[in-house]
């Protein structure tokens, strides 16, 4: 059986839930204590993804990445080459798909934080990034590790997106999803079944721990 | 209440009896809307048609898929669906013999009517798009003619797939793929306008025979036949061929497989 699918769809979770974590910090920040009242466009912007088809992400970010596209030809005139069927092309479709995984859980636990510790922060003297760094980062850390593993789950799941830019190349866009498709179109029945038990362990026990360490079951840090 | 809705918003299926429901291999989809439109005005039965990949079609019917009549771009497809009985047997009709040509869209700086197959390595040319090898049919042929002239060896290394014939056929079409081996078919379709065809000569692929089948589960066996019959007849004929597929040369109501007397 081949784990090079699996293993694809593995650096690609890892890749776009590392970049998503830096992006959505501090979109996440802002829209957790920004007091704009138009703050609102932003939140259903940021929420599309997870109301829209694959195929509208996938189509539009098809059209996007083609050499007509804005993104296509700029990648085209720095690189030579066009953005889809590649990984770094999946990689930014990805970011969009699973865009609201990492900033909901994000400013869920920022607006959780005591209002009082930050101020107490304020006029101790530290500032906006230092009580980001002491107060808020620390007390968010179940939100932090919860974006983390649901934008990795989401992305590891991610099948629409990637059929419609992928191209379904060996070792570089054909993931586990796509591998299983093929397998079941193929009629080997034996081998899709061994992905996908993989795929539903690995997602299982991806939610079990998130839920854990919500629920305080288990914490993998320790809290002072 | 909830449940109500539920059922007052379910599509009304059974409301639609003379309706036949036709799964249709991607190559068709140009094809088939012609084949349907013709009918439909014969005879005011509906036609209502879902394209997709004969592999995933035949997993499916095979599960309970609510189809009439299965169009396959593999006639190995409903073989095997009569063979474990989930076909009514002797319909089995072999429509169509599919031909792969290479298809670039004029923005590829290639010249296909003096390069032939070696427009797939000039220098233009980064990505070859063809369906998947894998599972559909006009992907093995593609694999098998690019083997017998020599340059699968240099292309394969630019070969993208697509899930099926179509998509295989948008990739180019859209420009992210600079040329692609598609069915002629598509290729002669009205969005394929803007490109240059050129035809792979049949001896270099194993033909790649397109069997329909009406399945036992039909819900419209009597509708699924006519609209088989009309296929077989001098206009559905006329409409296939004009959509590039060779014929099969057989008699008018009888396939190379034995129908009904």
């Amino acid at each position: 059986m081949s784990m090079d699918s699996l293993l694809l769809s593995f650096r690609l979770a890892l890749c776009v839930s590392a970049i998503l974590l830096v992006l959505a910090m501090p979109l996440a920040y802002w829209l957790a204590y920004s007091s704009w009242r138009g703050k609102f466009l932003v939140e259903s912007i940021v929420a599309l993804p997870l109301v829209l088809p694959p195929t509208v992400l996938g189509f539009y970010a098809l059209i996007a990445m083609g050499p007509r596209g804005p993104l296509g030809k700029l990648w085209i005139a720095l690189f030579g080459h066009g953005l889809a069927f590649t990984f770094t092309g999946l990689v930014i479709a990805s970011i969009l798909y699973s865009f609201p995984f990492a900033v909901q859980p994000l400013i869920a636990s920022f607006e959780s934080v005591d209002q009082r510790l930050l101020h107490a922060s304020a006029i101790l003297g530290a500032g906006k990034l230092r009580t980001f760094r002491r107060v808020i980062l620390p007390l968010s850390l179940p939100g932090v590790i919860t974006a983390l593993v649901l934008s990795f789950a989401h992305t590891l799941g991610e099948f629409g997106v990637v059929l419609m830019v992928g191209g379904n190349l060996a070792g570089v866009t054909r993931t586990v999803s796509i591998d299983i498709y093929d397998r079941v179109q193929s009629l080997e029945y034996g081998a899709a079944n061994r992905m996908a038990i993989i795929l539903l362990v690995i997602s299982f026990g991806v939610l079990a721990a998130v839920y854990a360490i919500n629920r305080r079951v288990w914490t993998p840090w320790t809290a002072k | 209440m909830a449940a109500a809705a539920c059922v007052f918003l379910a599509p009304r299926i059974l409301a639609q009896e003379r309706e036949i429901r036709v799964a249709a291999a991607a190559d068709l989809k140009f094809a088939m809307t012609e084949l349907a439109q013709q009918f439909e005005g014969q005879t005011h039965d509906k036609v209502s048609v879902t394209y997709g990949s004969s592999g995933n079609f035949f997993s499916q019917i095979q599960n309970g898929a609510p189809f009439d009549l299965f169009f396959s771009a593999d006639i190995e497809y409903p073989k095997k669906l009569e063979a474990a009985g989930f076909a009514e047997p002797g319909t089995l009709y072999e429509y169509a013999v599919g031909k792969i040509v290479i298809w670039a869209p004029y923005q590829t700086p290639t010249d296909l009517k003096n390069q032939g197959w070696n427009a797939l390595l000039s220098l233009a040319v980064q990505r070859i798009a063809i369906a998947n090898p894998d599972h559909a049919p006009y992907g093995r042929a593609a694999v098998a003619a690019m083997q017998k002239a020599g340059v699968y060896e240099q292309a394969r290394f630019r070969l993208v797939y697509g899930e099926n014939i179509a998509q295989a056929a948008q990739f180019v079409q859209s420009g992210n793929a600079q040329i692609g081996i598609i069915a002629k078919s598509l290729a002669l379709s009205p969005a394929m306008k803007d490109g240059e065809i050129w035809e792979i000569p049949a001896d270099m692929y194993s033909p790649i025979e397109q069997g329909a089948i009406v399945l036992k589960s039909a819900k419209n066996k009597q509708g699924a036949q006519k609209f088989l019959d009309f296929l077989k007849s001098e206009s559905g004929r006329r409409v296939l061929e004009k959509y590039g597929f060779a014929l099969p040369n057989m008699p008018k109501a009888n396939s190379a497989v034995p129908s009904r007397p």
